[in-house]
């Protein structure tokens, strides 16, 4: 019963990201909800976005700085978690030279 | 040993590269000149009495709590990078970010997560084109504060009526996405309802939202509880009185 219930669950989940995939392809892209929801209805209201100050969305300049930026985040979030959690001492003991 | 030490460096550094390496995506950030000047000062007005909270509690606990600044270090550096993460959502076929404020508030409390997202989100307001610096008042309320505050409550309420510690952490997740969502909704709806009727508006954006940030809830719900559990089965003197119960 357990197999059949996973089998099932798989096959909808696959069935689901197939649809959806040829849905998405449709639109051409995978577009952040900021331009399909938030933009979209700003936009019909008159309310078009400005251009950022310091603007990096241009060209791989954007890609580079997301880059930097998780980078940059992974590192302090690496340093702080070992300071947090430090590894457990080791258990054995090194045997003297002989 | 050395090499242990850096790999317990590069790990997350890797992972946080590989996920926003992969393509900048932007979702409840609202974008530069959405909103109109009185609307982005008048919630710029409302954040600034959180985000003096939140610094004004870093001072005060961490005289009491040695472990705290790098807790704030590890949970802030979290939440900026979960804050930029592009998820590809199947069913709705569109890309949206978790937040994480609902796991930072049940780790490290409600005012200093206001305090972490906003540094998150002025970072990516000003170098990853990733919201906008006249609506950062909007950003931090709806993430920062609606996120913070609705996590905590959630996490709160959940433990006072005896629901186990995990399923706690989860309804934090869940319902802190969601919160920050609706606030966004409703912040936009302010802005530019007009003439029509602000709760059409407000829901209309609401239902828009839906299909994307569901399942991505879900997600912030595992997420939640991932990290809780993680730190409670390590070190739950790191989560204080949330450890004894959750009840602040």
């Amino acid at each position: 019963m357990k197999r059949v219930v996973v089998a099932g669950l798989v096959l909808v989940s696959f069935l689901v990201m197939i649809g959806s995939a040829s849905l998405a392809e449709e639109g051409g892209k995978w577009p952040g909800v900021d331009e399909s929801v938030v933009e979209k209805f700003a936009k019909a209201a008159g309310r078009e976005p400005w251009e950022p100050f310091i603007n990096t969305d241009q060209g791989d300049l954007l890609l580079f700085v997301f880059l930097l930026a998780g980078v940059l985040g992974g590192f302090v979030m690496g340093y702080n978690f070992r300071k947090l959690f430090p590894p457990r001492a080791e258990a054995t003991v090194r045997p003297p030279d002989v | 040993m050395r090499r242990k030490h850096l790999l317990s460096i590069m790990a997350p550094a890797s992972m946080a590269l590989m996920v926003v390496g992969a393509e900048p995506a932007y979702a409840m950030h609202l974008s530069e000149g959405i909103l109109p000047l009185p609307w982005a000062g008048l919630w710029f007005a409302l954040a600034i009495p959180f985000v003096w909270w939140g610094i004004r509690d870093l001072r005060l606990r961490s005289k009491d709590e040695p472990h705290l600044k790098a807790m704030v270090g590890l949970v802030g550096a979290a939440v900026f990078v979960i804050s930029c993460m592009p998820i590809p959502v199947p069913t709705a076929g569109t890309c949206s970010h978790p937040c994480g404020t609902g796991m930072a508030a049940i780790l490290i409390g409600p005012s200093l997560t206001v305090l972490v997202a906003s540094v998150a989100l002025t970072l990516q307001a000003l170098f990853l084109a990733h919201g906008g610096l006249t609506t950062l008042g909007a950003d931090i309320m709806s993430m920062g504060v609606a996120g913070a505050f609705v996590g905590y409550g959630a996490f709160v309420f959940c433990r006072r009526v005896g629901l186990p510690l995990m399923v706690a952490a989860f309804a934090a997740g869940i319902l802190s996405d969601w919160a920050t969502y609706a606030v966004t909704s409703f912040v936009l709806a302010l802005a530019i309802h007009g003439d029509s009727s602000l709760w059409t508006m407000f829901w209309t954006i609401t239902v828009a939202f839906v299909p994307t940030q569901v399942p991505l809830g879900i997600l912030e719900g595992f997420i939640a509880a991932g990290a809780y559990r993680f730190v409670s089965t390590r070190r739950p003197e790191y989560l204080g009185l949330l450890a004894r119960g959750g009840v602040a």
